[in-house]
């Protein structure tokens, strides 16, 4: 009898006055709408938290989808900056574009000379230089090695040349050949050259390499959004009793869906950071020889990293992908988990 | 609170587990589902529960029509009602306490009030001291007052149990009956399946009696407490 009091007075504590006095069923208890954002936003916090705690809970096994997420991202990631590098070189390359004006058979040093300071004064042209046929003859023939073959000749076969290196401002390919167009046209000049073509050819193997990067990386993301979701396929499968008694308790779809859209997100997050690591370390390793290889080259090249807004852009990318790779599996498998 | 209007459930490849059943219960009564195994009483909460769908007539559950329920619209259902499952149905990779806060957590209570309600449903159940433990260090009798707490501790209007007493001893069985009838006397709905007879014939409560998928008493007059 007593202990019948005693539970009637814990009763008393369970039931508010005001759910004694109305007997509406759960609508009695709603709970205000900054309550309820308050609540919702700690619960995402605590999933976001509790996920990750899932994953470092198992290293071994997380590492190893990490890894495998890292080197997807990382073979295009590389691919990338090789392709960024070879730009900054050949850019620096094109301002170096030159024009050689192979001057006609009968002009004389002096007209030569002239003919080089008019150059010299022209718009667009930063230098130029002149190149008597007997200093070519003496460089082709400490260069070639045809020493022997040029004294059985009667005469120098070679022309005067006249280089003419464009101004920084107009290294655009469409200005330089127009500089070339007009200084052919003089008359003293024989042929104008300009050694584009293999610039070109070099842009359009970039551009090629550009778009094949491109391809492998949508495919290797496709093979991210398959590893991903393969994994939170198991994850879920593994969680399977928690799914059925938070559905049976009035859980959401949404709401059971959050804690496998978080670990999708950890797993992409992951492996971007660790496809970052290993970029860098790539990079570091390769630091020193191209140090040394453009100084054989006498350029002060120096090796494109991965910038801040590249690293971040990897990392949002990786998650995205992550996020993405759970969503496309998570709905299909959780629609299948039902109360029975 | 809960009304029945010819409900059949027949289910895929023919089996009719439910023929024309008929009933109401007002809120704040209790009573007891019985009937022998098979007889239909698990599809019976199944329907409340929006487990399963009645194949003809309308299952009304807290004005609610549960045959014209949205599929979005279940967990709302689901959120008030309680219910007490044979298996328990707890989740044993973690406390006792956070057993009992799903419910609370699901519905999108505040940490201050989910600890205030969970404490109060577990010292309803006699179980405040074990609110750190695991359920799987429990007895039988411990964990099915856990998922007692959990069905109650978001105050629902109605509350259902499938055979809560099913693997318990007498003396056990009879204190959560107790704790049952307490809940129906702060104006809680409860609806009790069981098959043991004996217990229920000590209680003053009127019986829905299933056979063969069809009711055949639903009648007496409820002279409970109060």
């Amino acid at each position: 009898m007593a202990q019948n009091k005693l539970n009637k007075r814990r009763l008393g504590q369970l039931q508010s006055p005001a759910a004694r006095k109305d007997v509406k069923g759960a609508r009695r208890h709603k709970t205000g709408l900054r309550d309820r954002l308050a609540s919702y936003r700690s619960h995402h916090r605590q999933v976001a938290l509790d996920s990750l705690q899932r994953l470092l809970r198992r290293p071994a096994a997380s590492l190893l989808t990490s890894l495998v997420i890292a080197i997807a991202l990382a073979l295009p990631t590389s691919l990338y900056i090789g392709l960024n590098n070879i730009e900054a070189v050949s850019s620096g390359w094109e301002g170096a574009a030159r024009i050689s004006l192979f001057l006609k058979p009968h002009v004389s040093a002096s007209q030569a000379e002239n003919l080089r300071r008019s150059i010299a004064a022209r718009d667009g042209v930063q230098s130029t230089e002149y190149i008597s046929p007997e200093a070519a003859l003496a460089e082709f023939r400490a260069s070639s090695g045809f020493g022997d073959v040029l004294d059985q000749l009667d005469s120098n076969p070679l022309p005067g040349l006249i280089v003419v290196t464009p101004r920084e401002a107009n290294i655009s390919a469409a200005a330089v050949t127009e500089l070339q167009e007009a200084l052919a046209k003089l008359p003293e000049v024989e042929l104008a050259k300009l050694d584009m073509a293999w610039l070109q050819r070099l842009n359009q193997i970039t551009e090629l390499g550009r778009r094949l990067t491109l391809a492998l990386a949508g495919m290797l993301a496709v093979g991210v959004l398959l590893i991903i979701g393969n994994t939170i396929k198991l994850a879920i499968e593994s969680r399977r009793s928690e799914i059925l008694v938070v559905k049976l308790v009035g859980g959401t779809n949404a709401f059971v869906r959050r804690p496998f859209l978080y670990t999708g997100f950890w797993y992409g997050l992951s492996g971007g950071l660790a496809a970052w690591v290993l970029v860098q370390s790539g990079l570091l390793w390769l630091r020193a020889p191209i140090a040394e290889l453009s100084v054989s080259y006498q350029s002060d090249f120096q090796l494109l990293g991965l910038g801040v807004l590249d690293s971040l852009l990897l990392w949002l990318f990786a998650g995205g992908l992550g996020l993405l790779g759970a969503w496309l599996v998570v709905g299909r498998e959780l629609r299948a988990i039902e109360p029975q | 609170m809960i009304q029945f209007d010819q409900v059949s459930k027949r289910y895929e490849g023919g089996h009719e587990a439910l023929t024309d059943v008929s009933f109401h219960i007002p809120r704040g009564e209790m009573r007891f589902l019985t009937g022998h195994s098979g007889a239909g009483k698990s599809t019976l909460l199944k329907l409340i529960m929006v487990m399963e769908r009645a194949s003809t007539g309308q299952v009304i559950v807290g004005g609610r029509n549960l045959s014209k329920l949205a599929v979005r619209h279940i967990p709302e259902v689901r959120r008030e009602v309680g219910v007490v499952f044979q298996n328990h149905q707890l989740l044993f990779d973690r406390s006792v306490y956070d057993n009992v806060a799903l419910p609370l957590i699901i519905a999108g209570y505040g940490h201050r009030d989910v600890g205030r309600r969970v404490r109060a449903a577990l010292d309803k159940v006699g179980l405040l001291d074990k609110e750190r433990k695991n359920p799987v260090t429990l007895s039988g009798g411990e964990q099915q007052r856990v998922g007692i707490a959990r069905a109650v501790v978001n105050k629902p209007a109605l509350l259902l149990a499938d055979e809560p007493t099913g693997n318990l001893d007498p003396q056990l069985s009879a204190e959560i009956m107790h704790l049952f009838e307490q809940f129906k006397q702060v104006g809680v709905t409860v609806l009790i399946a069981s098959h043991d007879l004996a217990l229920i014939a000590r209680m003053p409560y009127r019986l829905l009696t299933l056979r063969n998928g069809r009711l055949v008493t639903a009648g007496g007059a409820d002279n409970g407490p109060e």
